[in-house]
């Protein structure tokens, strides 16, 4: 088992990498494989808030860095699932404590006993980000339908592209269709259009997220959530499987456009 | 003066400009730096610098007073490379970086300060996306998109074998003569030596287009397959 590294990354912050994160972690272990999250967003960590588990914590991914204890001592299982793990951030130092060559350690030592590490990386371009990309196999882009998060993911994407990062794939999230066809939102076409990378997600506006990360119970958990069902198909076309776009059918040329983004590759 | 002026070397780096200064007296050397700077506006607006002084030792407040005089100019410093202790200190002292990673061979643009032949020009075979800037001395013609938030600073003129939704600037030091080609001009500014296009939402949007100076304004016209030559 060599397990594959994702690093989840956007360069503006607050469109959901961090839900993402938590939403395709728990997707993934519900289906058995073993996954690690670990927070790269040192000094402003959530990623335990949203997965529930901020009162287990006893050390973090700092720790682990300056030796205070083992790599296993700071990793969180989850309540529900026994294959989910968290390395959480620290909360009292800044991201300056670790840097990307510590990651790639930690990864390393990871990658043996487990499928897949998924690193939230802060919002930026700069240090933390850094320490979030330098391990990974595999980038996904987070973007909303917004033209302020679009630019910075194209500045992101052009950065990945100059370090020579395995091409990056993208997960348009918050999509509203019903502002889509009203004209009013940025459409996945008019997105995918500009930053012409491929699309692993679309994830659609749905208010049960922001309850459930504040419950600390990811969306993912909820068969009845649309945008849950989108978070366990992307987990599905991680693990190569084809599972069809969500509303690919309500907007005309969508799909064709992705069929062609994938021949592109 | 003039000699110190044409041996100093500029350098695209990944996160800037890289600036070599020839040997001298450090006020000459300054000097030298700001009217070269002063004479290429538009090529440095914005530059991020990183200044290889050589064994040139430079004290707190002189480095203090270049930084000013820079951050006038709208240029950042923020990197001295230097081979001396004293002066990388004083470097450090004030936060500036004393180290610039080398430069990406795709992305490094070697840019003397005499002019480049009409017949050249950078081929640049990739999308510029956002936070990208290309400056040239000449004519460059891109193979792939321009984004929003790319920038693109040329002293001849830009052809784009793409759709143009960045900035574009041609005919940077004042050429008339140059036009702006794209598959989809829909530029977020688009200038031709002094002048700038107005109301860019108009005009051609979807087709191949040219952007040229004429009477004094930018015109912006679709490509015709006969009678595109330029006048």
């Amino acid at each position: 088992m060599t397990a594959e590294v994702i690093t989840l990354s956007s360069g503006k912050g607050g469109v959901g990498k961090t839900t993402a994160v938590a939403n395709i972690a728990v997707a993934l272990a519900a289906e058995g494989v073993k996954v690690v999250c670990i927070d790269g967003d040192i000094g402003l960590r959530n990623l335990d808030v949203v997965l529930g588990l901020e009162n287990r914590i006893v050390y973090d991914i700092v720790d682990v860095i300056e030796g205070r204890c083992k790599l296993r001592q700071a990793m969180i299982r989850d309540k529900h699932l026994p294959e989910l793990h968290l390395i959480p951030a620290a909360q009292t130092r800044d991201k300056t404590a670790v840097s990307p060559s510590d990651m790639v350690r930690i990864c390393n030592e990871l990658r043996p006993d487990h499928d897949f590490v998924l690193i939230d990386s802060p919002a930026g371009i700069e240090r933390g980000f850094r320490n979030a990309i330098a391990p990974a196999d595999r980038v996904f882009i987070v973007t909303n339908p917004e033209v302020s998060a679009v630019r910075d993911a194209d500045r992101v994407i052009g950065i990945l592209e100059a370090e020579d990062k395995r091409g990056p794939s993208l997960i348009i999230n918050r999509l509203n269709l019903t502002l889509v066809k009203q004209n009013d939102m940025l459409s996945a076409e008019d997105v995918l259009d500009l930053l012409g990378i491929p699309l692993i997600g679309i994830v659609p506006e749905d208010q049960s997220v922001i309850v459930s990360s504040n419950h600390g119970t990811p969306v993912a958990q909820d068969p009845r959530s649309r945008a849950g069902q989108a978070f366990r198909d992307i987990a599905k076309r991680i693990r190569g499987e084809e599972v069809p776009f969500l509303g690919a059918d309500k907007q005309a040329g969508l799909w064709d456009r992705l069929q062609k983004m994938t021949g592109r590759r | 003066m003039d000699d110190l002026i044409a041996a100093i070397r500029i350098k695209g780096l990944r996160d800037g400009l890289l600036v070599s200064l020839p040997e001298g007296e450090w006020d000459d050397q300054s000097d030298a730096l700001l009217t070269q700077i002063d004479g290429r506006q538009a090529f440095f607006q914005g530059a991020r610098l990183a200044l290889d002084v050589g064994s040139q030792v430079i004290r707190v407040n002189e480095m203090v007073e270049l930084r000013d005089r820079l951050s006038e100019r709208n240029v950042s410093l923020w990197a001295i490379i230097s081979a001396s202790a004293v002066t990388e200190q004083t470097a450090q002292l004030l936060g500036l970086a004393t180290r610039v990673s080398k430069p990406r061979p795709e992305e490094q643009q070697s840019i003397d300060a005499g002019p480049v032949s009409q017949e050249t020009a950078l081929y640049v075979n990739r999308t510029l996306r956002s936070g990208t800037r290309i400056e040239f001395p000449g004519t460059v013609v891109v193979l792939g998109d321009v984004n929003p938030g790319a920038e693109l600073v040329v002293h001849g003129s830009a052809i784009v074998w793409g759709r143009l939704r960045g900035a574009v600037h041609a005919g940077a030091a004042g050429d008339v003569e140059a036009v702006v080609c794209a598959l989809e001009i829909v530029p977020m500014r688009l200038q031709i030596a002094g002048e700038v296009l107005q109301s860019s939402a108009e005009g051609v949007d979807t087709g191949p287009g040219m952007a040229a100076i004429r009477k004094g304004s930018i015109i912006l016209e679709a490509w015709q397959p006969a009678g595109t030559g330029q006048t």
